[in-house]
């Protein structure tokens, strides 16, 4: 080894330069091959049809309009009914909202129960009701629009959010008990002694802690609920319908001339709160997802 | 007034037995420690204690009453963690006023204790901090100021030191004899650490696979052990066994070492009674610690119980104050916790004297002692 200056580790050398600018230039490549559907819908969605006839799918609009989203919000046909997008993003909200806020709330308890209130068959009923998870929607259509009719809930707002909370239920109690069986059982042990009852518990020590998991919880169910389309078409009624049900009868409407512009504007309208909902916490959710993985 | 009586106690998970029928009680303001290796059912007892697992069967008093079917938080007891299970969302106040809170307590009452006990344990000025700006000193405070907040009849603390390093786990100890000094409660407490037992305990049950082996004041467990187990377990370095056989020598009974060289010395044993008689001639196991054979014993000048042997020295392991050197003796490993100036260096000859007061005699087949 003599006359070879000693190597100080994490010095770079002309080798390690090279890998890095392949590697650089592998993930830009990859991230603008799955940004470039989302640009063309953009730059469509701003073009006047005219714009679009003319020009080439990439294209960049000669002058922006906003007419498309307009229209697609406001006045665009859904099957019979022309009154845009904003009825049916409204109904999405109106199921989201509360399916979310039930099946995150209502796995945040089962996740608690089945990490620190085993009770006997506790992990042979946890394991049931992973295999929620693995039931594909198609296998459950039939009866639960028995069920739904039963109630006397079918083709409602309500019934909608009663199927997602249900199917909601496996991935969120997954997540939180995950999350949980990282918190010391000394702690509850402790709170117990100290006279805390099985509420008290996961109110005043449980919940504080739990705020990246809720962030996953969230997210996850979010996407998936907005995003739903075969429940939304199943189990909706006329005045019920999703937006994602809507887009495609938008998309679908075979009258007059096929409006990309108005398409994609409404595809967008469609997408966009799934989309802020990861740019606002998406830090949040890698946090969360790995935060059981490792002992902090 | 006993204020923790525990009745024949068995514990199963499952089909596994962890606690085989334990029973003891304890006077009111004692210091109870349960001392035994890994997996021996004292942090189970404990449990058990605390409410926090279910007995099998038998009974559980504490104060006088049966708390068989009572809650944890109805026991009057107070427990400190090896984890120190502070809650991690609250600061130190509220970690201490908790158990007050959950228990109803006039919130200017609250406060009142919450400082006398911050003050008790020098920690007023970390009341706003949360657990994960603490150093593991303070956390172990904070967890023992939550349990005293609560003033109970019995504390149980769960290894409170082991997380600990090696100096503060010292002092802590001291601060937790000077803590029942004062406030005179009964305290369970639980280790591994035959040291902090013998240095905390007024009484201790030195337990291993789910029974008691001995239930005794320190100083009885460490000079008059009722088993292999016990005396190996306490003491440090452990105590040596020796395999031999008794025999008589005239009128004396005792023991025959040999060295590594095949030279023999005869120890005679110092009470000789009907019970030894019954071993003459039969395979026993001789018990003697490390610091009853050393270079000499100035003090004890013409002790007839004193005895000198020859050995060769195998190793040698400076500690300080003291020279461990061992040797071999009947094919076994000695310790001998010798006065550094008297040590030999290993290969080389040197004299040992052996105090056989204190030597203990054990059957090879029970493990228990002979003649206790």
């Amino acid at each position: 080894m003599r006359g070879k200056q000693p190597q100080i580790p994490g010095t770079r050398t002309t080798g390690s330069i090279i890998i890095r600018i392949i590697l650089y230039t592998v993930l830009t490549a990859a991230a603008l091959y799955f940004l470039i559907p989302f640009f063309v819908m953009v730059i469509t969605s701003l073009k006047t049809m005219k714009d679009i006839r003319s020009g080439t799918l990439i294209s960049l609009p000669k002058t922006i309009s906003f007419d498309a989203w307009a229209k697609a919000w406001d006045s665009a046909c859904t099957g019979i009914k022309c009154e845009g997008m904003k009825g049916y993003f409204l109904n999405s909200v109106q199921m989201v909202v509360p399916a979310v806020i039930m099946s995150t709330a209502i796995g945040a308890v089962n996740g608690y129960v089945f990490s620190k209130w085993r009770f006997k068959g506790s992990e042979t009923f946890f394991t049931f009701l992973l295999l929620g998870c693995f039931i594909p929607f198609q296998i459950i259509l039939l009866p639960m629009s028995q069920t739904l009719g039963i109630l006397g809930i079918g083709q409602s707002i309500i019934g909608l959010i009663l199927v997602h909370t249900i199917y909601g239920l496996p991935f969120t109690t997954l997540f939180f008990r995950n999350f949980y069986v990282s918190v010391p059982t000394e702690i509850i042990k402790a709170a117990k002694i100290d006279g805390a009852g099985f509420f008290r518990i996961f109110w005043r020590i449980i919940l504080p802690v739990s705020a990246p998991i809720f962030v996953v919880a969230v997210i996850w169910q979010t996407t998936q609920i907005w995003n739903d389309f075969l429940f939304g078409v199943a189990f909706s009624g006329a005045e019920s319908r999703p937006i994602t049900v809507a887009l495609n009868n938008l998309v679908n409407t075979s009258t007059g001339v096929k409006e990309y512009n108005v398409d994609m504007a409404a595809a967008i309208i469609a997408g966009l709160p799934t989309l802020i909902v990861y740019i606002v916490a998406g830090k949040y959710f890698l946090r969360g997802l790995t935060a059981g993985a490792v002992k902090g | 007034m006993a204020s923790l009586t525990i009745n024949n106690v068995k514990k199963y998970f499952g089909s596994n037995e962890v606690l085989k029928g334990v029973s003891l009680a304890i006077e009111s303001g004692e210091f109870l420690v349960l001392v035994g290796p890994s997996g021996c059912g004292k942090s189970t007892l404990l449990n058990l204690i605390a409410g926090l697992e279910i007995i099998s069967s038998g009974e559980i008093k504490i104060a006088d009453r049966v708390v068989n079917n009572i809650r944890p938080k109805d026991r009057d007891i107070a427990m400190v963690f090896q984890s120190y299970a502070l809650y991690p969302s609250m600061n130190v106040w509220k970690n201490l006023a908790f158990g007050l809170e959950t228990r109803k307590v006039p919130k200017d009452e609250i406060g009142k204790i919450v400082e006398r006990v911050a003050e008790m344990l020098q920690i007023s000025e970390l009341l706003d901090r949360k657990p994960s700006q603490l150093s593991g000193g303070q956390r172990q405070r904070v967890a023992m100021g939550r349990a005293l907040a609560r003033d109970p009849v019995v504390f149980l603390f769960d290894e409170p030191l082991s997380n600990l390093d090696a100096k503060l786990r010292v002092e802590m100890r001291t601060e937790i004899k000077e803590l029942h000094l004062r406030i005179k409660t009964t305290i369970v407490y639980v280790t591994h650490d035959q040291i902090e037992a013998m240095t905390l305990a007024d009484r201790i049950a030195v337990m291993r696979d789910g029974i008691i082996h001995q239930f005794d004041t320190p100083q009885q467990l460490y000079d008059n052990p009722a088993n292999m187990f016990v005396a190996g377990f306490i003491g440090s370095p452990s105590m040596n066994f020796i395999g031999c056989t008794l025999i008589k020598n005239g009128k004396d009974i005792g023991v025959e070492f040999a060295n590594k060289k095949g030279k023999a010395f005869f120890l005679p044993i110092k009470q000789p009674g009907p019970e030894l008689d019954k071993w003459l001639k039969k395979d026993v196991i001789l018990g003697i610690r490390p610091e009853r054979i050393a270079g000499g014993f100035f003090e004890q000048e013409g002790n007839p119980q004193i005895h000198e042997i020859e050995c060769v020295v195998d190793v040698v392991e400076p500690t300080g104050p003291d020279t461990l050197v061992f040797v071999t003796i009947n094919g076994s490993k000695l310790t001998c916790r010798v006065n550094p100036q008297y040590a030999a260096k290993p290969g080389k000859t040197m004299k040992l004297m052996i105090d056989m007061s204190k030597a203990l005699l054990f059957d090879p087949k029970t493990e228990q002692r002979i003649g206790r």
